[in-house]
């Protein structure tokens, strides 16, 4: 008896279609997100996560009701975010039916929000997510959809960001991102072995092998992923069934 | 049959009535004392902090109605910080009284594993029980927390081990809780909902 790996569709959204793109750019439209929801919730998704990438305050109506939409369908825990910087805005997408929210850009900025969201959501509902690319012999935060980059050391960031209420960290690879080459254990474990609060990797999945590396080697609670899903490359069942013979803990469904 | 969701700003109440409509069971919100008054079955969702629930439920002057209508033998489920309420006292809020329907104290789970406890976990089953009617012995639940009642004496039903063995499911006479949320659970989660609503109507399940 151990706690599950969870296998974590994600559906990036321009607040109210999704989209997908290779290395956050040449978006493209992959479908409506509460439809895409009700059919991992069926396949055995552990978790959703749905972000709004676009982020813009004008969006933010639409997006709450993506979230809506999303919740309705699913009988499994829901994560969404995108611009989060305040603990209304916090509230909002948390009332429209998700578990957690994520936080980037505005917790680089003030790393004080996630104090305040912790204190108000309790930590298990932040999720810090960053997104991490290889600059010489470490791993640098960027932020606004990977677009800027801070300076900021994303290993430090994460234990940092951990210390002051986040519950989960959310890594994203940028190097990784959308390659279909793998995930990146090397920074998974990294961050990993930073923080005591649960890890979730991103960006790279492909075939299941590479869950089972970021799931060993990279010392991943959970692994996220996209593209793979959406366009039904990896089916949901076939994964777990495959991580379940190679020992990995995770929770088989149907 | 009516069934209340105790209403005190609980994030999770939302999901917990998405997840009793997919049952096909109808459900209300009770905010205050009159309402509880008029329920057959009552739900206690909750995430968060121990000490903001229970000063929600103090502002809202409902903590004496819940103790008298679970007296009055109203079936009670508590969900994840709803069953930690139940206790008289939590770490996490060490100056605020829990509802006391049971003697002990939730502790704060140690640092040995990752926390906080997130995701997926099996359960070690201790005695048979209602609310596990019909859930295989392999069944995973979605747990979310840091905090967690060690013991609950005779009412422990079913524990989990993460950090520590602590409760997951205990059952007293019309009292039933679970750590984890069941609304999140997928089938299972709905498994355990249909039998709190089974037993809370009687026999016959669910009926007005």
């Amino acid at each position: 008896m151990s706690l599950a790996h969870r296998i974590i569709p994600c559906l990036d959204t321009d607040g109210e279609r999704v989209v997908k793109g290779v290395n956050f750019v040449n978006l493209r439209d992959a479908g409506d997100p509460a439809a895409l929801a009700a059919r991992y919730n069926i396949e055995g998704a552990d978790e959703l996560v749905v972000l709004d990438i676009a982020a813009s305050r004008d969006h933010r109506p639409t997006f709450l009701a993506t979230i809506r939409r999303v919740a309705a369908e699913l009988a499994i825990p829901l994560t969404a975010g995108g611009g989060v910087a305040t603990i209304d805005e916090g509230r909002a997408i948390l009332r429209a039916g998700a578990d957690k929210l994520t936080v980037n850009t505005a917790a680089i900025r003030n790393p004080e929000l996630l104090t305040v969201l912790a204190a108000e959501f309790g930590s298990q509902a932040v999720v810090l997510a960053i997104d991490a690319k290889r600059v010489g012999d470490r791993w640098e935060a960027f932020v606004r959809g990977g677009s800027v980059a801070t300076g900021i050391d994303a290993v430090a960031w994460a234990r940092q960001g951990a210390d002051r209420g986040a519950g989960e960290i959310l890594i994203t690879s940028m190097d990784k991102d959308g390659t279909r080459s793998g995930f990146d254990c090397a920074l998974t474990a990294a961050i990993s072995r930073a923080v005591t609060v649960p890890v979730i990797a991103s960006g790279g999945a492909d075939k299941p092998e590479t869950f089972l590396e970021v799931f060993r080697e990279g010392r991943a609670d959970a692994a996220l992923a996209a593209s793979i899903f959406h366009d039904s490359i990896q089916g949901l069942g076939e994964l777990k069934r495959f991580l379940g013979e190679q020992g990995v803990s995770v929770r088989q469904t149907g | 049959m009516n069934i209340a969701l105790v209403e005190y700003g609980a994030g999770n109440l939302p999901s917990v009535e998405r997840a009793l409509g997919r049952l096909g069971v109808a459900s209300q919100r009770a905010s205050t004392a009159e309402a509880l008054g008029f329920c057959d079955a009552l739900i206690l969702p909750g995430v968060g902090h121990f000490g903001a629930l229970m000063r929600s439920l103090g502002e809202r002057a409902l903590v004496e109605p819940l103790r008298k209508a679970v007296a009055n033998g109203v079936p009670l489920l508590g969900i994840c910080l709803g069953l930690q309420a139940m206790f008289a006292a939590s770490d996490e809020a060490p100056g605020d009284a829990g509802l006391s329907l049971f003697p002990q104290t939730v502790s704060e789970l140690p640092p040995t594993d990752r926390l906080p406890h997130m995701g997926w976990n099996q359960l070690r089953r201790v005695r048979p029980g209602k609310l596990l009617e019909g859930v295989p012995p392999d069944a995973y639940f979605y747990f979310a927390h840091s905090y967690a009642a060690l013991d609950a004496g005779e009412a422990g039903v079913a524990f989990c081990d993460h950090s520590a063995s602590f409760v997951a499911v205990l059952e007293r006479g019309n009292i039933f809780a679970t750590q984890f949320h069941p609304e999140k659970s997928g089938p299972v989660g709905a498994q355990i909902l249909s039998n709190f609503v089974k037993h809370a109507g009687g026999a016959n399940g669910v009926k007005r």
